[in-house]
């Protein structure tokens, strides 16, 4: 039963892609030469005007791009000129550097948050407050404020990343069932010893799933980030790629963005599953 | 007299019209030249010429008279005659390792529009390698991330519109730096853009409603099209919508038809061309013949700190615009800045762009020589205009100093200096009148200048 519904899943799946593909082909299928110029003139003027070429890249020509960028991902043509999988190294590593760094913050904070009532109703209004804020929105304040523009991008991951994490984390530890804290006290589990071997596992799915959310809204931004600052990274080559109104390349790195924001997803699944327990 | 014109040459023209006398004009006259196709002479050759032409025009300043001069011996005989009494070889030697820069490893950040080909071209074509510095050009996604990067220090040097770094250094728009400008980037070269359907509307007088799009607030291309316009009876500010977008979300934009039109840098509007979405309206010179656009501009805390780096910096730029103002080299610069580690664009549309053959969106081909020039004296005249327009549309409000910041802000001074030692030919004076539309502007009258236009802002 299982298997068959995962078989019928996968074909329908796979129909839907060829579908989705098939009508992206159609659509952009190129018309015939729109009006008669001058050979001399046409020389000069690209392939949507002479030849009726649809703006819209079809799939055959972004998959043929795509092999190209992917049989050669690690080129280096200068700095403004990188290969795909560079690009993605520097945007992982950027997102890695502002996300452990959220995560060296936020979860000491929400714990110690989560464990006083107190501090957690006082501290509420400014996160309620920070939280919706746009990443981008901090992006012109960062850039004046740190006067570097890698480490702004960072900031800026840092900064939208840490509250999903830190609102869990306060949540799953505020929640952790009031009988096991309270056996904990009876046998007179100190403080400390309370934290990490009652309160910590109690709390783990709670806090991975905040670190799921964020990993992921981390990812989002990246992207804009990049768009924004420039030089390096994934959201750069779209940029660049823009520049030249390039649609096929930009495209590709939508493609790419998806699967390694997917990859990155399924790390963090992976872990929360570790720790999930049954009650 | 142009700046890059050879002194040695007796037959050269000093009033209109080509040397040679078989063309109507100097630009005539040099697309046939290119067309000859003549061997490139070598680096040090290069350096002679320059310090011999130097040395020629010292003894000679007058032209009338190193003509008759060339005439009786010959230039052959003159260059021999020259070397006989004045060291050519160790003046050569001189001029090529002036004081060593302070640092040698320099970011300089550029936009990615033809306007930046002498900053973009120094690199691959090693104009800075010459001048004993190792330049890394950075794209750069806008002129608010650019100028911010500049003033973070993150570049050293960076490619600017003409009017930033007079607001940066007047604090419009971001925090008051003093910034300088030692060169010119680029002169013409813009062109007004106007969506297909509208290829029956040329008069601008029907304009009214329609909405365009400039690069930034502050760039000429806002005060070329504001004058443009105003000329034409139509009040930028309530009669049109004016939108500042990023150049290359021009062309997207055009597309989707959200804007109708746009005076834009090029390779932006043959690019809207290239890909049959708008039509050229309107060259930029047609407005304003050698008007500028783009400038390099660094802090003055750099030049301060670093004054051996940016002597060498604006000598590489000076090199490489003086290499880039002759036509026969354009094709070549063209195939060196279009990869996508620098422009990033076809080079077709590079090409049409450099060389001013280009298609014009109608299904006609033009040419125009001039389309985009370089010619990298900061005429501290040019600074006054920006300078007048800036109040005429309301950026600057109450009363301006137009000489003192002219000449704080376009160093003129230096870069005369500079050009000197190159052996170029620079300017007497910093100032020039001009004429903008057919109206003429005078530099020691800013005020009345600003005065006589009718459509203005209120202040």
């Amino acid at each position: 039963m299982n298997t068959s519904l995962r078989l019928r899943a996968g074909l329908v799946s796979i129909a839907l892609l060829a579908a989705f593909l098939g009508i992206w082909h159609l659509a952009t299928r190129s018309t015939a030469p729109v009006t008669t110029m001058s050979p001399e003139y046409a020389k000069l003027m690209g392939l949507t005007a002479t030849q009726g070429k649809s703006a819209m890249p079809g799939p055959l020509d972004v998959g043929a791009k795509l092999w190209e960028h992917l049989k050669r991902p690690f080129y280096d043509n200068g700095p403004n000129d990188k290969g795909l999988g560079i690009q993605l190294g520097y945007s992982i590593a950027r997102v890695g550097t502002g996300y452990l760094l959220a995560v060296l913050v936020a979860i000491p904070l929400g714990f110690l948050i989560g464990m006083s009532p107190l501090l957690s109703k006082a501290l509420d209004p400014f996160i309620q407050v920070l939280k919706p804020i746009s990443p981008l929105a901090w992006m012109p304040l960062a850039l004046y404020t740190i006067k570097d523009s890698s480490i702004s991008a960072i900031f800026v991951i840092f900064i939208c990343s840490i509250w999903p994490m830190l609102l869990n984390t306060v949540f799953g530890v505020a929640s952790v069932r009031k009988e096991w804290v309270n056996v904990a006290r009876t046998l007179e589990v100190g403080t400390v010893r309370r934290a990490f071997t009652v309160i910590l596992p109690a709390a783990a799915p709670t806090i991975l799933t905040g670190m799921r959310i964020s990993i992921g809204i981390a990812w989002l931004v990246i992207v804009a980030a990049e768009m924004l600052v420039g030089g390096t990274g994934i959201g750069y080559f779209v940029w660049n790629e823009w520049n030249n109104l390039s649609i096929t390349n930009v495209i590709i790195a939508i493609l790419l963005i998806g699967v390694v924001g997917m990859l990155l997803d399924q790390i963090l699944a992976r872990f929360t599953r570790m720790v999930t327990f049954p009650e | 007299m142009s700046t890059f014109d050879n002194p040695f040459d007796p037959d050269r023209n000093l009033r209109a019209g080509c040397a040679c006398g078989q063309h109507r004009s100097v630009a005539e006259h040099e697309q046939a030249a290119a067309l000859r196709c003549e061997p490139v002479e070598s680096e040090e050759k290069r350096y002679e010429g320059v310090v011999a032409s130097a040395v020629m025009r010292a003894m000679f300043p007058q032209d009338v008279a190193r003509r008759a001069f060339l005439k009786s011996v010959g230039a052959s005989t003159a260059l021999a005659a020259l070397s006989q009494f004045f060291p050519l070889k160790t003046a050569t030697e001189v001029f090529a390792q002036t004081g060593a820069p302070e640092k040698k490893d320099l970011k300089v950040g550029f936009i990615p529009i033809t306007c930046a080909t002498p900053i973009i071209m120094a690199a691959p074509m090693g104009f800075y390698a010459k001048h004993g510095l190792n330049v890394e050009v950075v794209k750069t996604a806008g002129w608010a991330v650019i100028r911010d990067k500049t003033i973070n220090k993150e570049y050293d040097a960076a490619h600017m519109l003409a009017p930033m770094p007079i607001a940066i250094s007047l604090g419009l728009g971001a925090n008051a730096i003093p910034f300088a400008v030692p060169a010119i980037e680029n002169i013409n070269g813009q062109g007004i853009v106007l969506a297909t359907k509208h290829k029956d509307k040329r008069d601008p007088k029907d304009w009214k409603g329609l909405k365009f799009a400039i690069p930034f607030d502050y760039s000429m291309h806002n005060y070329l099209l504001r004058y443009y316009l105003a000329e034409a009876g139509l009040d930028p500010d309530t009669d049109v919508q004016l939108r500042s977008v990023p150049p290359p979300e021009m062309v997207a934009n055009l597309r989707a038809d959200n804007i109708d039109g746009f005076l834009a840098p090029d390779n932006i509007c043959q690019r809207a061309i290239y890909d049959g979405v708008g039509f050229m309206h309107l060259l930029s010179k047609e407005i304003w013949d050698g008007h500028p656009c783009c400038s390099f501009a660094a802090s003055k805390e750099f030049i301060t700190s670093a004054p051996n780096s940016f002597a060498a910096l604006t000598r590489a730029i000076v090199d490489a615009t003086a290499y880039a103002s002759k036509a026969e080299n354009r094709k070549q610069i063209a195939e060196a800045i279009a990869p996508a580690n620098y422009i990033n664009a076809p080079v077709t549309v590079l090409e049409q762009v450099l060389t001013g053959t280009y298609a014009d969106g109608l299904g006609g081909v033009k040419t125009d020589a001039k389309r985009v020039d370089f010619d990298p004296f900061p005429w501290q005249s040019f600074a006054v205009w920006m300078l007048t327009q800036m109040k005429r549309w309301g950026q600057i409000k109450g009363d301006v100093d137009y000489k003192a910041v002219a000449e704080q802000v376009y160093l003129a001074t230096d870069t005369k200096k500079l050009m000197t030692e190159m052996g170029l030919s620079p300017p007497a004076s910093a100032y020039k009148s001009f004429a903008v539309m057919g109206k003429t502007f005078d530099p020691a009258k800013p005020e009345d200048y600003l005065a006589s236009f009718k459509i203005r802002k209120a202040s």
